[in-house]
């Protein structure tokens, strides 16, 4: 696939709280820098998908608070409410149908709901809810299963953190950047086996938004596009004892889809930079076993072995990742603003140099049940 | 440019007032399972689904991965969208496009709702703004009450005039063995309910219902292997104008958000006299009034004209433009699940597989789907391949 | 016990936890209940394409998608545009409880702006209240403002 492109992105800077902006505030902030970005007007966009979740946002059809900011008022406009990769997969979908170009915007604010409250929602409301169980301690039984499976220390998913942190010192938009060791990982407060604080990420407010275009708006906008090579998503089962948590499953399927899509055979060697959204450490490691880029079980030397880290063979999360700001819906399209910066040899101080192709996922659900993969390339 | 898409297979619960019989993940099952044998089927020929609900009805969060045993969504892509009230047409577009765009071939297209489940009324209370609306609002009812109040003062049109909406769809619900409310209704019954806010009484508003609903899109030259008769997309049209409620209020207007989507819609589907070209339509029609004034919006007639319009009969069963064979939302309202249904008793008009409730030689159907901030979506279905 | 699909009592689960929020107002949103407090009067925004000014304040003018920023003073009296008085019981999701019966609830175009703003109106006999009907807000209680939009108690019909 090489007709659609991705020619504008603008973000917030991810902030714990911002209290002198509502959702409508932030979403016209990033809608006009996207435009911006693009070189293009309101008037040139002729589809909106708006990204949200009621539960977050504490309001039932939470898309209804950031339609005039995004410009929606009299296009055609949809509301993907899941992670911002899936908006942008609809947003392109319209763009391949024969819109000439989609605005995407995300807005979450974690402050201002109860996250543990919210994420226990994703839980079967029989069986599970009442027990509790919410995206932290999911994720650390998630975690648990993963490190026994593989003996991994919790030091070696420490790295993930302390690389991430150090990654965002050069990234403005995200919320901890930060010189840490493992050993302040280790030290840092408990939340759930194994998990400790500078495992878990941290709780944000924010907004993002991209412009997807067919060829004739990628030929009059100002900016050096990131076409689109290759999408897609896959969900896996739903109840956590009905999956193996250690094996993505759902990730690798819709990686393999989009490679072949992208026609990229072996992703390690033909993927410049990685994009992957870890709000917790283990993450990263498990979702890098998915996509194929390294084998089951090995995920965590990468980091050892010099693969992810700035300067190495496929650098992963430049940005600083989710750990470094995780506005929930807006950290998956955070992933793709960063591939399309990287590809597009914007992304300043943490810029890899000659990044011709880059990945970018997000997902949805418990654990990762549900997965979108993109590939962006900055040549046709 | 786009593939060309048509609706090659429909399925639907029974609807109650309340499911206790089945989760939502397994009332989903009911529906997904009636549109694969409709369509002859199996759920490994599915090559993606949409789904969408409004979360506060049942409180799931991510319904898309709570569901997926119900849907069939298991290794497969699967997607939410969700915009309230048109929620259900919203997950017919999007799946439109999930096949439009040349991405995949089969796509499921899922709305549910167990409005059983939650007070609605208080649901519904949370989609207004939290800080500036919630203290007031009492739900959709008293700003259609306004709507009606409007209507009635600017044209002279009755109480009575709506009533007749009533009765006609819930008499044609008699013909739909899906319908909730499934009892002879007279204009005299619905003058005799109880007045809930002028001038909307009891018998003018839908019911709350539990149900699903599922219909599956496939492409060109996929879909006519499927169905001896496709339904095609000829349009698909949106408008969300109102993001504030106290913008929205400017009733002599008309429906704004009807007027333009339904412009868009006859242009991309070339019809310049919807009246004479669209044979039937299943219109989102939560209360009586709407099936005088919004006709106005969409054309069928001149401003003023519907209560003639309707009193003539031309949109009973039988006339010139049958609205609602189904019985409608007036009959049926499984909120999520509402608008879809639309689309797919348009498709079911098109595919002549409306047994008692057939419209003869349909060649267009519309359907819409209103909802959120007096939001439209219109979708044009039709016999021929655009 | 039977092993066959016996229909038994079908059983729910209930869950009445409430879910609490601290939504932010924004800056024009928290300026218009400081003008409450120290003014008792309302503010509005004008917009520089179409001219037409909101209220509550906001940053953008939907149809025009242009920035907002002139902040306009307005009074404290308006008119009924229209209203409905509410007779049906429901949950109020403010309070989880039901809402007190019969309460009218109204449009009301303030003087000065040009959408409407809505509120409660503290009259629920159908026979004195009618569209076009002039009101004036009644505040809290200076000390008892909270910055929320119950420092207005109601709006009251004056003609």
């Amino acid at each position: 696939m090489d007709n659609a492109a991705i020619v504008g992105v603008a973000q917030t800077k991810y902030e714990r709280r911002k209290k002198d902006q509502i959702f409508a505030d932030l979403v016209f902030d990033v809608t006009r820098a996207a435009l911006d970005d693009a070189g293009l007007g309101i008037d040139d966009i002729d589809s909106v998908v708006t990204v949200s979740n009621d539960f977050f946002d504490g309001r039932t059809i939470s898309g209804m608070a950031v339609g005039d900011a995004c410009g929606g008022q009299d296009k055609n406009i949809s509301t993907v409410s899941g992670d911002g990769t899936f908006g942008a997969f609809y947003g392109l979908m319209r763009v391949l149908s024969g819109y000439k170009a989609t605005i995407v915007v995300a807005h979450c604010k974690g402050s201002e709901g109860s996250l543990p409250l919210a994420t226990n929602g994703m839980f079967d409301p029989i069986f599970q809810r009442h027990l509790g169980i919410d995206a932290i301690s999911s994720a650390a039984i998630q975690a648990n299963v993963y490190l026994t499976r593989y003996g991994i220390r919790e030091e070696d998913i420490a790295q993930v953190s302390v690389k991430n942190h150090g990654n965002a010192r050069r990234n403005p938009f995200a919320q901890l950047p930060m010189e840490i060791t493992v050993a302040d990982v280790m030290k840092s407060r408990k939340i759930a086996e194994p998990l400790k604080l500078l495992d878990c990420c941290p709780i944000s407010d924010g907004a993002a938004a991209i412009i997807i275009a067919g060829e004739e708006v990628v030929a009059r906008c100002k900016t050096k596009p990131a076409w689109i090579k290759g999408v897609a998503h896959c969900s896996e089962d739903y109840l956590l004892g009905d999956r193996d948590l250690a094996n993505p499953v759902a990730l690798r399927d819709a990686a393999r889809r989009a490679y072949k899509m992208a026609g990229i055979r072996n992703p390690l060697a033909e993927i410049d930079v990685a994009e992957v959204l870890e709000p917790f450490s283990y993450m990263e490691p498990l979702w890098l076993e998915g996509l194929d880029i390294c084998e089951p079980g090995k995920g965590f030397r990468m980091i050892d072995e010099g693969v992810t880290v700035m300067g190495g063979k496929l650098p992963v999360n430049p940005s600083g990742g989710a750990l470094s700001a995780n506005p929930v819906l807006v950290a998956g399209l955070a992933r793709l603003i960063e591939a399309s910066l990287q590809v597009r040899g914007d992304a300043g101080a943490r810029q890899i140099k000659g990044a011709g192709t880059a990945l970018a996922h997000g997902f949805n659900g418990p654990c990762g049940q549900s997965h979108c993969v993109w590939i962006v390339g900055g040549n046709r | 440019m786009a593939r060309r898409v048509a609706v090659v297979g429909t399925g639907q619960t029974y609807h109650k007032s309340h499911r206790p019989d089945v989760t939502s993940r397994e009332m989903i099952h009911e529906a997904v399972t009636a549109a694969l044998a409709d369509a002859e089927l199996t759920i490994r020929e599915i090559d993606a689904i949409v789904i969408g609900n409004m979360d506060h009805f049942e409180s799931i969060n991510y319904v898309d991965t709570y569901s997926v045993e119900g849907s069939g969504g298991v290794m497969k892509p699967i997607m939410k969208v969700s915009t309230g009230g048109t929620t259900g047409a919203t997950v017919a577009i999007a799946a439109y496009y999930h096949v439009a765009s040349g991405l995949f071939d089969r796509v499921l297209a899922i709305g549910f709702e167990k409005n059983s489940e939650s007070d609605t009324t208080g649901a519904i209370i949370t989609c207004s703004d939290p800080v500036w609306d919630r203290f007031s609002y009492s739900g959709a009812i008293p700003s259609l009450a306004t709507e009606a109040t409007a209507y009635m003062e600017k044209y002279g049109a009755t109480q009575e005039d709506a009533a007749l909406i009533g009765e006609r769809d819930r008499n044609h619900a008699m013909n739909n063995p899906y319908a909730h409310l499934r009892r002879p209704f007279t204009v005299a019954d619905i003058m005799n309910s109880p007045m809930l806010a002028y001038p909307i009484k009891l018998g003018d508003i839908c019911p709350r219902s539990d149900g699903a609903c599922a219909c599956i899109l496939a492409a060109d030259g996929v879909a006519q292997k499927i169905a001896p008769k496709p339904a095609w997309f000829k349009a698909a049209a949106v408008r969300h104008t109102y993001t504030w409620f106290g913008d929205s209020t400017d009733y002599n207007k008309g429906l704004v958000s009807m007027q333009r989507a339904s412009k868009d819609a006859y242009a991309q589907a070339g019809i310049t006299s919807p009246v004479d070209e669209i044979d039937v339509a299943e219109l989102y029609l939560p209360y009586t009034w709407a099936g005088l004034k919004w006709i106005e919006d969409l054309g069928f007639c001149g401003p003023g004209e519907a209560p003639k319009f309707v009193a003539e009969k031309n949109t009973h069963m039988g006339g010139k433009l049958p609205v609602n064979p189904s019985g409608g939302v007036i009959s049926t309202n499984c909120i999520g699940a509402t608008a879809l249904l639309r689309v797919a008793e348009a498709a079911i008009q098109v595919m002549g597989k409306g047994g008692a409730r057939q419209v003869p030689d349909v060649r267009n159907a519309l359907a819409t789907g209103f909802g959120g901030c007096f939001w439209t979506d219109v979708v044009i279905l039709s016999s021929e391949k655009p | 016990m039977p092993t066959e699909n016996a229909q038994g009592e079908l059983l729910k689960v209930t869950f009445t936890h409430p879910m609490p929020y601290d939504w932010s107002i924004g800056l024009y949103g928290s300026r218009f209940f400081q003008e409450i407090k120290e003014n008792r009067r309302f503010i509005g925004i004008r917009c520089h394409g179409c001219g037409l000014v909101y209220v509550p304040p906001r940053r953008v003018c939907g149809p025009c998608f242009t920035e907002l920023t002139e902040l306009v003073p307005l009074s404290d009296t308006g008119v009924i545009t229209a209203f409905s008085v509410v007779n049906y019981p429901f949950i109020d999701p403010n309070t989880g409880a039901q809402r007190p019966i019969p309460y009218t609830y109204g449009y009301i175009r303030l003087d000065g702006a040009d959408n409407i703003f809505s509120h409660i109106i503290n009259e629920t006999d159908l026979n004195r209240i009618r569209v076009g009907m002039k009101v004036r807000a009644v505040f809290r209680e200076t000390e008892k403002m909270e910055g929320n939009i119950q420092d207005i108690r109601h709006f009251q019909i004056i003609g």
